[in-house]
């Protein structure tokens, strides 16, 4: 057998492996071409992917949602068409990163101003007081007040903390399940597994008001936390300035009441007054 | 390794057919009772809805949107790993049979050391020191800090393949190549690595797998948007058809993995059939025992297939 | 630097990842065998179930499958596996899932033992007219696992390091504890290392203490 011949069709035969299952791939990577870090108008924008009414991608490549709204209308003022917004996901696990690496301008993206976080990032707003708040399924009559979650079996997103909220504060007695997405949470409050699924009332909201779920779950309305949903921005960003302009005025125009009307509105979810910018409510 | 006449028992005569047909039978029973039970309760749950499943079947957005573009990612992901990953563990494992103490211990620590650490943290890591040190811009970084991870970990592993593979030839090769007055680069070029990649190609594809499995770690916390990662937006749209999001993502997956084991499968056919192996295989068997760290006992030679 | 892991039960949340590998493991090596048994059973239909299994399972992301214990079995087909609370029940579920996964890998690492028992001896134990069941319970399947500790071993440390999926399902181990400090915190890479070491801890000794064993134990030929 001769050597070389034997390397040679190895090769030829490794080399077959690789190109016929990159040759789309590396075409593929090749064409993404890195984002303009100039500023030629475009922006960066962090939002959820998966809650609707708040942030979601919809099957038309588009976005939509109250933060979507709220954060194309800052953009807006900042000086940015809505089409030179880009948008990116910003899972809870990600923001503080984001932002702290600067991948990302600023980030609307249901997210609660905390002191801790507070420490790692700058918030702008806020712009919406939410409520920890549950989930139920329609016909449930047993769950009225906050306390008649004992017992029940509630659900929420892993790592979240409204769950242990409920759990430690409120109705010691209750079982937690935790998931990936609140997805699966609903699956199972479908399936009648789960009697409640709890986070802030504006993400709740908007499951309820999607089209698949009219009529089936209802808000508990109980008001269990004080959620200030602020815009994120990279510590000691001159954006947060002007962010708080924007949000004065969107609230001011108008604009800010009609983009709860239209997000979260049709679950009946009643809103807060419009928060006063720089006041967390405690 | 594939189906050949075993000696485990005799060829079944005509009762032991009919007792094989017989099991047979009650085992089809079982598994219908199974699927029924399980259709059955789906039914029941309403989770066969037509509204659950119709999106991807009638709404082409879903795969344009969600799922092809994730798809790519994960192809892309995985491949690249696969084209970086294979010639440096082939490089480490060739390092780590190096007659030199220096050059084999360093490289044995190296590849210990990767493969010790989760995947996901060494994929964190990279995106870190991708940030702080380079300027890739973001949009790419969540891919090249899963490839990096992925490279990493799957590079020690293979290493460990090609070893295993170049263990498992026979001696008298390196001897005959020897006497003919081969170098020792030469040697390994032309005479074991060619006949080792035959050798080998089982356990390189069920790493292969792995590789492509794994990338689903990076839409876990990179946000690197792949094909598992998809399911939660697309969910998030239909009404929580959770069950038919991921139903559907497995069964993407089983057929992405299970053409590329045929592919690889066929390939090695190929490669087997122009006589140029010694019919040594290193099975998955074999490189995982040489895989647990500290003692390293030689390489069995696998049955020739 | 530290003072931030003050509140957090580390250890309580590893002792449920070492619990969740154990259980598993014991569960994965009684069905693996199973599975191997019936990959090289005399019935055709058990082969093609056991080749059919091993190679779906095989080839879905672990994540799927440990979702599908929830969403699919618990949730949907009622099975809570005899227990009533949800900590229970997702744990079980979880030993269930991981169980399901790792055999497959388990029963391939054992079949390949199987082949390693030289054939004289196979033929001696049918020539005195042992059955297929007890040629493998008897014969080959005793020497198969000996050959086959140091695979298992790497099985095992894979395990170890899979148990994390388990939070997905939200079962309170370290990576649940992970993502939980990492919200709350907002300090990723310094939480990340140090789960990263805890694993180091758990596995690099399993390997060690494994790979030993298998040199004891190993069949000499």
């Amino acid at each position: 057998m001769n050597p070389l011949r034997t390397s040679r069709a190895v090769v030829a035969a490794a080399a077959a492996v690789v190109l016929s299952v990159t040759s789309t791939g590396l075409a593929n990577a090749a064409a993404g071409a890195p984002r303009d870090s100039g500023d030629n108008g475009k922006i960066v924008v962090g939002i959820k992917f998966d809650q609707p009414g708040i942030g979601l991608k919809t099957p038309d490549g588009k976005y939509t949602g109250f933060d979507v709204d709220v954060a194309t209308y800052v953009a807006k003022q900042l000086g940015h068409d809505p089409k030179d917004i880009e948008w990116k996901e910003a899972k809870s696990a990600d923001r503080e990163t984001l932002l702290q690496r600067g991948d990302v301008d600023f980030i609307a993206a249901s997210y609660s101003i905390t002191p801790k976080r507070a420490e790692k990032v700058d918030f702008a707003g806020p712009y919406l007081l939410a409520h920890q708040d549950v989930l139920i399924r329609a016909d449930d009559d047993s769950i009225k007040k906050p306390s008649d979650l004992n017992n029940k079996k509630l659900c929420s997103v892993t790592g979240s903390t409204s769950a242990q909220n409920v759990k430690d504060k409120i109705a010691p007695n209750a079982q937690l399940q935790q998931y990936g997405g609140y997805s699966e949470c609903l699956t199972g409050l479908e399936n009648g597994v789960i009697d409640a699924v709890t986070t802030d009332d504006a993400i709740l909201a908007g499951y309820a008001a999607q089209p698949e779920f009219k009529g089936k779950f209802k808000l508990g309305g109980f008001k269990m936390s004080n959620e200030n949903y602020g815009i994120g921005v990279q510590k000691g960003s001159d954006l947060k300035a002007k962010i708080n302009t924007a949000l004065e005025k969107m609230v001011a125009d108008g604009s800010w009441q009609a983009a709860v009307d239209k997000n979260l509105g049709p679950s009946g979810y009643q809103n807060e007054p419009a928060p006063k910018i720089g006041v967390i409510v405690q | 390794m594939k189906d050949k006449p075993t000696v485990l028992y005799d060829v079944p005569g005509p009762r032991a057919r009919r007792r094989n047909v017989l099991w047979s039978v009650l085992f089809l029973i079982g598994l219908a009772a199974v699927v029924w039970w399980v259709a059955a309760s789906l039914a029941d749950k309403n989770q066969l809805a037509w509204a659950k499943w119709a999106p991807f079947f009638t709404d082409a957005r879903v795969w344009e949107t969600y799922i092809l573009p994730a798809l790519k990612n994960t192809v892309i992901a995985a491949a690249l790993s696969m084209v970086i990953a294979l010639p440096l563990g082939a490089f480490l494992g060739i390092l780590r049979l190096s007659d030199h103490i220096v050059v084999r211990s360093v490289a044995g620590s190296v590849v210990e050391f990767f493969r010790a650490i989760p995947v996901l943290i060494l994929m964190l890591f990279a995106d870190a020191a991708y940030s702080e040190f380079t300027d890739i811009s973001p949009d790419n970084r969540p891919l090249y800090a899963v490839v990096t991870g992925l490279v990493l970990y799957n590079a020690s592993v293979l290493a460990e393949v090609v070893r295993a593979g170049i263990l498992a030839l026979p001696t008298g090769q390196t001897d005959a190549a020897k006497a003919i007055g081969m170098r020792k680069g030469q040697i390994m070029t032309h005479v074991l690595l060619p006949q080792a990649v035959t050798a080998m190609l089982p356990a390189l594809v069920s790493q292969l797998v792995v590789i492509v499995k794994d990338t689903a770690l990076g839409g876990a916390m990179l946000g690197f948007s792949e094909l598992l990662a998809s399911v939660r937006p697309m969910s998030a749209n239909y009404g929580a058809n959770t069950i038919a999001c991921f139903t559907v993502v497995a069964v993407i997956f089983i057929a992405l993995n299970f053409a590329l084991t045929t592919f690889a499968s066929r390939l090695e056919r190929r490669l087997r059939r122009g006589k140029k192996t010694t019919g040594a295989v290193v099975g998955v068997e074999a490189v995982e025992e040489l895989a647990a760290p500290g003692e390293h006992p030689d390489t069995r030679r696998g049955p020739s297939g | 630097m530290f003072d931030f892991l003050q509140g957090y039960d580390l250890l309580g949340a590893f002792w449920v990842t070492v619990q969740l590998t154990v259980y598993s493991a014991i569960g994965s090596l009684v069905w693996g065998t199973l599975l191997a048994a019936m990959r090289v059973s005399p019935v055709p239909l058990m082969r093609g179930f056991g080749t059919a299994y091993v190679n779906i399972v095989r080839n879905i992301p672990l994540t799927v499958i440990i979702v599908f214990t929830s969403l699919g079995l618990f949730q949907t087909l009622g099975v809570s596996l005899g227990a009533e609370r949800f900590t229970t029940i997702n744990f079980r579920l979880a030993v269930l899932g991981l169980t399901a996964y790792t055999s497959a890998f388990v029963c391939e690492a054992l079949r390949s033992g199987i082949n390693t028992v030289p054939l004289g001896q196979v033929e001696a134990a049918r020539a005195i007219g042992l059955s297929f069941p007890q040629v493998l319970r008897l014969i080959v399947l005793p020497q198969a696992f000996r050959s086959v500790v140091a695979p298992l071993a790497n099985v095992l440390i894979a395990l170890t390091k899979n148990t994390t999926v388990a939070a997905t399902i939200g079962v309170a181990e370290a990576a649940l504890l992970m993502r939980e400090m990492i919200e709350n915190e907002a300090q990723l890479l310094l939480i990340s290392a140090i789960f990263a070491v805890g694993f180091l801890c758990l596995t690099l000794p399993t390997g060690l203490l494994l790979g030993w064993v298998a040199k004891k134990v190993a069949v000499k030929r």
